[in-house]
């Protein structure tokens, strides 16, 4: 092994999906906080099945983080079953966290956006808005919950979990 | 391989201690901290290990059993001094023809190649180049050897945030690129808290504290409870500190899975906060029977 970087055609890191990026002031482990990007960036359909994550020598140099702390990322996403280290060639996505494809992701986003333009304009500020989407989202978890426990009542077979 | 390992390493200059007692198994493959107040013995223990100053007691080997200071450690191990020692009045050409001269195996491709990647022209006066540009230059001529442990003595202590990053970002790349493990002194605790997977604490010649940073998480808890809660006996108190009505104690636990009690509340440290506890003066023995009684 040398120190000179047999580099991919382009330089720089136009060639991976994501960056990352270090919040010293989270209190969050550095792995930790890699890992956390890898899984918003499945979520939100950023990375999908296939992409090469960062190269650990790439993101060592950008952000002057100890090798040992990527590979640390790397095996706990190849742990949660997410990405896989092919020898020689980098870590890949195996796994994904999204349930919907990037279009459909760009059209709720869209569909949010209006409501946030819509909740502005009736006056509500940001913490209105969190409160309300939390309680909504808090009934719309209930509701589904109830309709599956009026599913468990009706079926032959009881099955716990109904929501008092 | 363990690249340092120390058995009642000793080192006294006229009546005075530097280093007592340090004993100390660096495993390789790490990039490790060495921290504690000035004083404290870490140049001194860095000088032992790189041949520059032989000890007065004890052992110390590097790199798997070769003895320190021997012609094949001082071939595997790159050391950069406190102050950047370069001779200034030379061009940085010059500087590299010095440098492949005086080692084996000096990489000059390498060297060129480093220094074309951060723009320090070879003709530039090595005194008129910047902080920052002094400090690349010293550990480009460290790293063209191609050693197996490199050792930085506050590298970064002069450094603007940038360079500093700059400094740490071809550090951690070397170790990527060439295996190479790193062993650092330095004050800056929070940049240590990104890079260091290891970390030595010295604090009056002796080492008070050593591990991957890892483990060393995992044991050391931050715990608050009421002032004059009893502490459990298995809880090895590193720091305590009382206010009016709260006691907060950073101690050491044996076994990181036991519950804590109901009054105590914990929470898990981090590296710096961890070290400072370390480095603040020896924490009186905790008593918490005297402590009430006393309010």
């Amino acid at each position: 092994m040398t120190l000179v970087q047999p580099s991919d055609s382009e330089p720089g890191k136009a060639g991976s999906a994501i960056a990352f990026q270090l919040d010293p002031a989270s209190g969050v482990p550095t792995f930790l906080q890699l890992v956390q990007q890898v899984e918003h960036a499945l979520r939100l359909g950023y990375l999908t099945t296939g992409d090469q994550l960062p190269k650990v020598r790439d993101v060592v140099a950008d952000l002057a983080i100890n090798p040992n702390t990527v590979m640390k990322a790397y095996r706990e996403l190849e742990h949660k079953g997410l990405a896989s280290g092919r020898p020689g060639q980098g870590t890949f996505v195996t796994g994904t966290l999204s349930q919907a494809g990037l279009p459909e992701i760009a059209g709720l986003r869209r569909a949010l956006q209006r409501w946030l333009v819509d909740s502005a304009n009736a006056g509500l500020d940001e913490d209105g808005m969190v409160a309300l989407f939390s309680s909504t989202l808090r009934d719309f978890r209930e509701r589904g919950a109830a309709a599956e426990s009026r599913a468990a009542r009706s079926a032959p077979r009881e099955v716990g979990g109904g929501v008092a | 391989m363990n690249v340092i390992e120390t058995s009642a390493l000793g080192r006294r200059y006229g009546g005075q201690w530097a280093l007592r007692n340090c004993t100390l198994n660096v495993p390789e493959g790490h990039l490790v901290a060495l921290v504690g107040p000035n004083g404290a013995g870490k140049t001194t223990l860095l000088n032992i290990a790189v041949g520059l100053t032989s000890p007065t007691d004890g052992q110390i080997t590097v790199l798997g059993g070769i003895p320190a200071g021997s012609p094949t450690a001082l071939d595997r191990i790159a050391f950069v001094a406190q102050d950047m020692p370069l001779y200034r009045n030379l061009s940085v050409s010059d500087m590299l023809h010095v440098a492949r001269n005086l080692n084996h195996g000096f990489d000059v491709a390498y060297a060129h190649g480093r220094l074309g990647n951060l723009g320090i022209g070879l003709r530039h006066k090595v005194g008129k180049l910047s902080g920052g540009q002094r400090a690349q230059l010293a550990l480009t001529l460290a790293l063209a050897r191609h050693p197996q442990l490199l050792v930085l003595d506050e590298p970064t202590a002069s450094l603007d945030p940038v360079a500093r990053h700059d400094f740490m970002a071809t550090v951690v790349t070397a170790m990527t690129d060439d295996g190479v493990s790193v062993i650092l002194s330095s004050h800056g605790l929070a940049e240590l808290e990104r890079v260091a997977d290891y970390l030595v604490l010295l604090t009056d010649g002796a080492v008070r504290v050593d591990g991957p940073v890892d483990d060393l998480l995992r044991q050391h808890l931050r715990l608050t409870g009421p002032v004059g809660a009893p502490v459990d006996p298995r809880w090895h108190v590193v720091e305590s500190r009382d206010a009016r009505a709260v006691r907060v104690l950073l101690a050491r636990v044996d076994d990181p899975a036991m519950p804590v009690p109901d009054e105590w509340e914990a929470r898990a440290v981090g590296v710096e906060e961890l070290a400072l506890a370390y480095l603040r003066e020896s924490p009186a023995p905790t008593r918490p029977f005297m402590v009430e009684a006393a309010r």
